[in-house]
């Protein structure tokens, strides 16, 4: 039966799709959280495809077997109401969507990019004793910046961790907005200047990933690629030591020149980096002189720095005092949440 | 006749076409009616603005230190006035009285034009100490939605001396009343609006 | 962040000119500027053609007469066609140049375009699409059909229906003019911030005033079709009463009303940021981007819904016309539009999930999202227990309908996909997005385009479309789209992003000449759409029908074919949902044709055209920092506003003998009508 055949076939051509090919790494994620998006992308599809697949063929199927040609057909010119199919067509929907409303409510609260991870893979949780790694991101025209506190290092298009072990992201931009991706390790999490957002993702294998900026950011956004490194903690501490040995240092000045708009990037490594640098670039007062924005918030949420109409005047002079040092800035920055 | 046809169930015929052509209808007011309902979305975006940047203050100047809320209180009382005024006008166009309503329109234009007056007075005022558009976001947002609404009531006021002209020269005829209706909606709809700025963006600009 | 860059030169010439110089014209030898010259001599020799055609045949007095004042709802819905179709072959050309682009970009092959002029081509394209192509359609359908529908001599404000056309055409000269001096927006089509704000130059300038002249046109059909279908529907015609495609346009023009003076504000606040160095959406000084994206896509969501919405109203009208039956559960049809219409306004977030707004919000937005397809869904059961138990005739329009079925129903299923929160970390911003929204535009709107050009084209002009090159058109749109964007969505699930101009991953390449494929083939399908068009015009005395070639059953179909300047010698009186079946079935189709009475109409004004080249002038003005013509020209707006307003006269009656003369001898044919496809 030749209607029977075309559902079979149907049905398989989205699972060839699905399941067919290795390069499609939105459907084989090599890290946990990817991997689980990933998965609840696959059983929504899965749901949904019980409902529209078949309307698919009903249309052609109905469309073909009333084709006015057909006088063998039942010709009903005035069956346009009835209460039982009404019932079908507004609750078969409804169930579908209860279903997958659910997945994406209970989806969308487990899988907060904000949320430390409960569990490097699945049915392991994270060691007690293992902090996770911090990487502080900053995307840059067109390049990514990635500082290690914890090791006091910092790359440019070039990020490495070892496997198993969550990653704590906090992320940033100098001017643009972009979208820091890294598809085999977690979803994408914007990235914005002068506010902080936040991921938490983990690699579960070694391997070199793709990683790039998806959102559209000016001229050289195409080339805003970097590689994701995922090793093993041997490797990793190795890497560690091959970015010391690199000698550069990232202060002030040399994050501005870094910081000029640039296509095609190249790797770089830096040894050391200015400890308050990441926050001085979320708060945008990198140039000396500028006035946190954290400050500016703490007081504008004290209801104004309290001045008269005199000093008005943009404020905080070269030579700041300690009271504009960002690094003791309490206040916490805009956070996107 | 092509017209008519017996029913089927054999009453009475079934007239399918109007012979008479049916009275005109007016959507004029029903149509202005859903432009101010736009407009007041452009007002609705300028105050969400205002209400996620308004203590954005960048370290320039904040609500308490530059909004004049004597002045305020001046202006929104030339405002209100001139909303009752523009009444009383229309009730005298309901009264088929052209001088009575003349006037009364013009004494709503003048309240009105002196509304804007000091809201220029006041802008020029903010600007020479220094709280440009430009200073901060708050400024920015707050220029921006009280010009908006100047701008409305400025625009008012040039559409109020046409209308002027149009009813002395033509009369409180039907057009000129539909018009002056619409003028009417629009200029309690500014009214509100500015309900709406004074409380929020003025008195809650003070006190945050 | 004042864009301020005035050429050096005398301070004369820069008032004068503003800062529109030689440097703006693409006069250079390299490629780029190549493509624009070549690009620019093409319209100018059509152009010139078109104009010293229009002078020789001395149809200027005509055409100024008869159709660029009109107010008559009928030409200004044909000359909305008009505009949407030579700005789909714009929107086409964009999009072909960004194909071969991608298809050819990999490794050290840089492609042909340099980023600047791709990003330029991507933004024009997508705002074009929609701004010039699928709003131009949709608002033409609605003038054209909606009035004939609920059996009305015109539209509400005949007027301002003119100025909206002309509006959107200035818009258009606006966007046109981009090509050749200066440049356009590489923003995007919504010109998200900070790319807007810091680009230089008139790009985003052109854009912003492009856009609010079109926003403003179509805020006011929006609001002269509300106004319409609530006042001036015929006796009888109670809500549950009126056609499909009637409900879709009020639920439409709604959406427009409330919609697009967020679109308007947006744009107004990005050009004071713009022009003035203000701080809305700046990075410092106070300033939030996240401000301009929410706001833009509070209009951008409802927009999508606008334009699909009238075309949810085509297919039911289609649909029963073709399976000779009524549409099955009109009532559900009718609140699943409403639903759709009250719930698109609640799902903007789910386009920016990945900018951390927290579960809260994201699981609230995903679930709203989730629940436009309930409705969505019972609309294509519907359809599909229409055609049960009916007798469909598989002519061009329902062609469209079964591709549209087929191609729209997997566009929902990947938006469902996209509205699960988690996925959408993984697919925002992918060509699988890109494909998806293609998916459901392309097969939703465009697709129903089509179907109602097919349909409703006999009722225009009094002749059928050629069928064979109609299914050449179909065929080549079908498998065109799918050959363009399976392998996008393919690549999507690769994680391969969008708006790339080049590609180091060579493995991608096959997939992108595939997409590159598929787009010639579509470039097909808009050439046989007009080889169809001109076969048509040329067999017209062939294919010429009666006034109701497809035994329609809504009021449209019971005048004559094209209808006459009043629509209706006498205005019908409705009793039930599908009103000229009704009088068909019990007599009521054979009009009188005596008793006539004299008709009241609008008569044609100057002004809509006057206005719009006005606020044209103004936009180019600005884009270049001409403040003195700005200035004039916006004085010249409300001097031709008001001038408009002192006159009174703007109507003028038809006697009744020239009705009964039309009807007596125009091609009203009674012998043909009833005649089915």
């Amino acid at each position: 039966m030749p209607v029977k055949r075309l559902l079979g076939l149907l049905l398989a051509a989205p699972a060839l799709l699905l399941g067919g090919c290795q390069k499609m790494v939105l459907l084989h994620p090599d890290g946990l959280v990817a991997s689980e998006q990933s998965h609840m992308m696959i059983v929504t599809t899965a749901i949904l495809a019980s409902i529209i697949f078949p309307v698919i063929v009903a249309c052609f199927v109905v469309a073909w077997r009333y084709r006015a040609s057909n006088k063998r057909a039942t010709y009903d010119p005035k069956w346009d109401h009835s209460p039982q199919v009404e019932l079908l067509v507004w609750g078969w929907p409804v169930l579908i969507i209860m279903a997958v409303g659910g997945i994406s409510w209970v989806g969308t609260h487990r899988l907060d990019p904000y949320q430390p991870l409960a569990q490097v893979a699945k049915g392991t949780p994270v060691p007690a004793n293992d902090p996770p790694l911090q990487v502080d991101v900053v995307s840059l025209r067109w390049k990514w910046l990635f500082f290690y506190p914890q090791y006091g290092i910092a790359t440019v298009n070039q990020l490495a961790a070892p496997v198993d072990r969550p990653i704590a992201f906090k992320l940033t931009s100098d001017a643009m907005m972009d979208s820091f991706f890294v598809p085999a390790l977690a979803g994408q999490i914007y990235t914005m200047p002068g506010m902080q957002t936040q991921l938490h993702a983990v690699i579960n294998k070694p391997g070199s990933y793709r990683g790039f900026s998806a959102n559209y950011s000016g001229e050289g956004f195409t080339d805003m690629r970097f590689k994701f490194l995922g090793m093993s903690q041997a490797d990793f501490s190795q890497w560690v030591a091959k970015v010391r040995s690199s000698g550069q240092s990232l202060d002030t000045a040399s994050y501005e020149q870094l910081a000029k708009p640039e296509r095609n990037a190249p790797v770089g490594y830096y040894a050391h980096f200015q400890p308050d640098l990441f926050q001085r670039i979320l708060n945008r007062c990198v140039e000396p002189g500028q006035v946190c924005r954290s400050m500016l918030m703490a007081e504008d949420a004290r209801g104004g720095a309290a001045s008269d109409m005199a000093s008005m005047q943009p404020r905080g002079q070269p030579g700041a005092t300690a009271d504009s040092d960002p690094s003791k800035a309490a206040a916490p920055v805009t956070t996107v949440h | 006749m092509n017209t008519t046809t017996i029913d089927t169930t054999g009453s009475a015929p079934i007239e399918f076409y109007c012979r008479q052509e049916p009275p005109a209808h007016n959507g004029t007011l029903l149509g202005f009616w859903f432009y101010l309902m736009s407009d007041c979305f452009i007002f609705a975006s300028l105050f969400v603005a205002n209400a996620m940047l308004g203590t954005n203050y960048a370290g320039g100047p904040t609500g308490a230190e530059v909004l004049d809320i004597p002045g305020l209180a001046l202006n929104t009382a030339l405002l209100l006035v001139s909303s009752v005024v523009f009444g009383f006008a229309m009730l005298e166009m309901a009264r088929q009285r052209k001088g009575a309503m003349l006037g009364w329109l013009a004494l709503a234009g003048l309240f009105a034009a002196a509304f804007v007056g000091l809201e220029i007075h006041e802008f020029i005022g903010m600007i020479a100490a220094g709280a440009t558009p430009e200073r901060s976001a708050f400024l920015t947002s707050f220029f921006v939605l009280v010009g908006t609404h100047g701008f409305h009531v400025t625009m008012g006021i040039i559409w109020l001396i046409v209308l002027m002209v149009q009813a002395g020269r033509s009369g409180i005829t039907e057009v000129n009343i539909r018009r002056l209706r619409c003028l009417s909606m629009f200029w309690h709809f500014l009214d509100l609006v500015w309900i709406g700025v004074f409380s929020y963006v003025y008195l809650i600009g003070v006190l945050r | 962040m004042l864009p301020h860059t005035m050429p050096h030169r005398a301070a004369i010439w820069n008032f004068i000119f503003g800062r529109l110089s030689l440097a703006a014209f693409p006069l250079g030898s390299n490629l780029e500027d190549r493509i624009v010259q070549f690009t620019f001599i093409g319209v100018v020799v059509i152009g010139v053609a078109i104009l010293a055609a229009i002078t020789k045949y001395r149809k200027w007095g005509y055409l100024w007469r008869e159709w660029f004042t009109t107010v008559d709802h009928k030409k200004l819905g044909i000359m909305y066609m008009i505009l949407g179709t030579v700005m789909l072959v714009r929107g086409f050309a964009d999009a072909i140049m960004m194909r071969s682009q991608q298809a050819f970009a990999f490794g050290a092959n840089m492609g042909y375009l340099p980023p600047h002029h791709f990003d330029q081509i991507f933004s024009a394209h997508g705002s074009i699409m929609i701004f010039f192509v699928a709003m131009a359609y949709i608002i033409g359908l609605m003038n054209y059909v909606m009035p004939l529908q609920i059996g009305s001599r015109d539209v509400a404000f005949p007027y301002l229906n003119n100025l909206g056309f002309w509006l959107t055409f200035g818009g258009v000269v606006l966007f046109m003019i981009s090509l050749f001096v200066g440049d356009f927006s590489t923003a995007g089509w919504l010109g998200y911030p900070p790319v807007s704000e810091l680009q230089q130059g008139p790009g985003v300038d052109y854009y912003i005033w492009g856009l609010q002249l079109s926003g403003v046109g179509s805020l006011l059909s929006g609001i002269n079709f509300v106004v319409t279908i609530l006042k001036m529907r015929a006796p009888g015609m109670t809500l549950m009463k009126m056609p499909v495609f009637t409900w879709t346009t009020l639920c439409t023009s709604g959406l427009i009303v409330v919609s697009f003076p967020f679109l308007t504000a947006s744009l107004l606040m990005l050009s004071i940021d713009r022009y003035l160095g203000t701080h809305f959406f700046t990075s410092g000084m106070g300033g939030n981007l996240m401000l301009y994206i929410n706001l833009i896509w509070v209009w951008g969501h409802p927009e999508v819904y606008i334009l699909i919405l009238p075309l949810f109203g085509v297919y039911s009208e289609i649909v029963p016309t073709f399976s000779k039956k009524p549409l099955f559960g009109y009532s559900s049809m009718v609140y699943a539009t409403v639903a759709i219409m009250v719930l698109s306004y609640l799902v903007w977030l789910h386009h920016f999930f990945t900018m951390g707004s927290g579960p809260a919000v994201n699981s609230f937005f995903s679930l709203t999202t989730m629940l436009i397809s309930i409705p969505t869904g019972v609309k294509i059961f519907n359809w599909l227990f229409t055609m049960y138990r009916g007798r469909v005739h598989l002519s061009v329009p329902m062609l469209w309908v079964l591709g549209f079925l087929f191609t729209f129903s997997l566009g929902g299923m990947t938006g469902v996909m996209l509205s699960v929160a988690p996925a959408d970390f993984l697919l925002h911003n992918s060509l699988f997005l890109v494909a998806h929204f293609h998916n459901v535009i392309i097969g939703g709107v465009v697709f129903g385009i089509f179907a109602a050009i097919n349909y409703w084209f006999p009722k225009a002009f009094g002749f059928k479309l050629n069928e064979f090159w109609g299914k050449v058109t179909f065929w080549c749109w079908f498998i065109g789209f799918w050959v363009a964007f399976g392998p996008l969505y393919i690549m999507g699930l690769m994680g391969v992003t969008r708006r790339l101009s080049h590609f180091t991953d060579m493995s991608l390449q096959k997939w992108e000449i595939a997409a590159w494929i598929g787009a010639l083939i579509i470039f097909c399908g808009i050439a046989a759409f007009i080889i169809q068009i001109a076969v048509s015009i040329k067999d017209r005395k062939k294919l010429a029908c009666g006034n109701d070639p497809w035994d329609g059953r809504t009021l449209e179909w019971s005048t004559s074919s094209p209808p006459p300047e009043y629509n209706f010698a006498f205005i019908p009186n409705v009793r039930d949902r599908d009103a000229w079946m009704d009088m068909k079935e019990n007599g009521g189709d054979r009009r009188p044709m005596e008793g006539f009475n004299l008709i009241h109409m609008p008569k044609n004004t100057a002004s809509g055209v006057v206005i719009a080249a006005l606020g044209c002038i103004c936009g180019f003005a600005l884009t270049w920092f001409i403040w003195w013509l700005a200035i004039a020209s916006f004085i010249g707006i409300f001097v031709a506003i008001i001038v408009h307003a002192f006159t009174y006269r703007s109507d003028h009656h038809i006697p009744a003998a020239d009705v009964s003369h039309f009807e007596h001898t125009g091609n009203w044919n009674p012998e043909q009508q009833g005649v089915a496809a």
